[in-house]
């Protein structure tokens, strides 16, 4: 990225923060009606079809309904804003009200260092070979594993703040789920960094020219992964907000806009953590002819990422809650073990490869 | 316009610094500016299943959590130190691999530890 002056700087960062906030907005929305459908489709219902169906007259007289449920978003949000939004009066007042926010600012946060498309000549008429939104971050990798770790604090503020036993219950498991499982991801993250011999992510996603990393290191993927359900509080993992056990967990005190709030981290941080996956693993923004056609990359990236969001409701839907003492197990004494022993293995290979040993 | 280059990639991480409060305040702004606010005495208390609560939250919770948390730490950290050997590792000579080899090695033995002494037993 180019910038040379301070004037030309502020009109690209007003430019990025407008794009921002309407992908953020949209993506979110429709992120909350990609689930819905889904899971409805995969569970044999129909799914929201009620607001923003266009009417199609068919001969029998009845209407078909057309793009069924495509404002269900709009509608949402509309709800929520009209909310009342109450503040029971046993909470701790200030946790209460910041940890919302302080769930959110994370999520937002990590997406400022995806790539999420390689050179593009209007935007980068010269200097980076790549787009992002915080272009050549070059502690990239570092910088997504220390939002990550921030991001336990809202939940586990906002569970304690409501002074509820439910959200406090909720609140509690978070924190020692979230940090047990981001010691696997940050073990698995090391793999591709040490493949790209760089913590960018541009350099990592350019490193998968040749080959992605996830046939390469189908094992790293795959703990990543799981890892990632894990921090998301997705499907099997979602103990702190059990709907049967815990009826909503942290946020059980929460209601209108605030509620929302951490609805929409949740949703950001699903669509982020695909995104990061198709990074490091499913070599991002490349594609074919995106060396030709630059623009493609945001397709690619886009595409990964819905398949991405795709595979997580899929998930959701198949299978079942795990029991708090499987999940700590796994975490610890399956996950952490593979990722460690990966992680040598990968690098016995490096070297081997270098010096000939082996040949690829 | 003339001033001095603006090299530093970081001014975009101090965008979202400006960016993501915003992003999360305004729709609680609305919310407070649309919403109603008609609370009373029942509709405040806590929620609980059909009964009144008993008590506030603040309670004591098992230890095993602390636990957990502690061996987070040490390993978090120790993690994060083979972030380096691994973004520089094209490049280094061998004895420097030996190093981090070992270092591995401590890590997976306060693992192997910690498991032995039942502390990731979760009871």
């Amino acid at each position: 990225m180019a910038i040379n002056t301070l004037s030309q700087l502020a009109v690209y960062s007003l430019v990025v923060g407008f794009i921002m906030t309407f992908v953020v907005i949209t993506g979110f929305a429709y992120t909350t009606l990609l689930e819905r459908k889904l899971l409805a489709r995969l569970q044999h219902r129909v799914g929201p079809n009620r607001a923003g169906y266009i009417p199609i007259p068919t001969r029998g007289g009845k209407e078909r309904k057309l793009l069924g449920g495509f404002m269900q978003p709009a509608a949402d949000a509309v709800k929520l804003f009209f909310k009342e939004d109450m503040t029971p009066v046993m909470v701790d007042k200030w946790t209460y009200f910041l940890a919302p926010i302080i769930t959110v600012i994370p999520a937002i946060f990590i997406l400022a260092v995806i790539p999420w498309a390689g050179f593009v000549p209007y935007i980068t008429p010269e200097g980076r070979d790549y787009f992002a939104i915080a272009p050549g971050i070059n502690v990239g990798v570092l910088f997504i594993l220390a939002i990550t770790s921030i991001s336990v604090y809202g939940v586990v503020l906002a569970g304690w703040s409501s002074n509820s036993k439910y959200a406090i219950l909720g609140g509690i498991r978070a924190s020692a789920q979230m940090i047990s499982y981001e010691l696997a991801m940050g073990l698995t993250v090391l793999v591709p960094v040490m493949l790209a011999n760089s913590m960018d992510l541009g350099v990592i996603v350019e490193g998968q020219r040749g080959m992605w990393y996830l046939f390469l290191q189908p094992i790293a993927a795959l703990v990543f992964w799981i890892a990632a359900l894990a921090e998301l509080q997705r499907a099997p993992f979602d103990l702190l907000e059990a709907e049967q056990e815990l009826s909503a967990g942290f946020t059980v005190e929460y209601s209108s806009m605030r509620f929302g709030m951490f609805f929409l981290a949740e949703y950001m941080k699903m669509i982020i953590f695909c995104a990061l996956f198709a990074v490091f693993f499913l070599g991002g923004y490349r594609g074919p002819f995106v060396d030709q056609v630059p623009a493609l990359g945001f397709v690619y990236t886009a595409l990964k990422v819905f398949l991405g969001l795709c595979v997580m409701i899929w998930i959701r839907a198949s299978l079942p809650r795990f029991r708090y003492d499987q999940l700590m197990s796994f975490g610890w004494k399956v996950l952490l073990p593979i990722s460690v022993v990966n992680f040598m293995i990968v690098a016995v290979m490096i070297v081997l490869v270098e010096e000939g040993v082996l040949g690829f | 316009m003339e001033g001095t280059p603006v090299q530093n990639d970081w001014y975009f991480i101090l965008l979202f610094v400006v960016l993501s409060p915003i992003l999360a305040a305004v729709p609680m702004l609305i919310n407070y500016l649309l919403g109603p606010r008609k609370p009373n005495f029942i509709k405040q208390q806590t929620y609980e299943c059909g009964v009144e609560t008993v008590g506030d939250a603040w309670v004591q919770f098992k230890v095993q959590y602390y636990i957990y948390a502690l061996v987070f730490v040490i390993f978090d950290i120790e993690a994060v130190f083979l972030f380096p050997v691994a973004a520089a590792y094209g490049q280094l000579p061998l004895f420097a691999i030996g190093a981090a080899v070992l270092f591995i090695l401590l890590l997976a033995d306060g693992l192997a530890y910690a498991w032995g002494r039942g502390v990731l037993e979760w009871v």
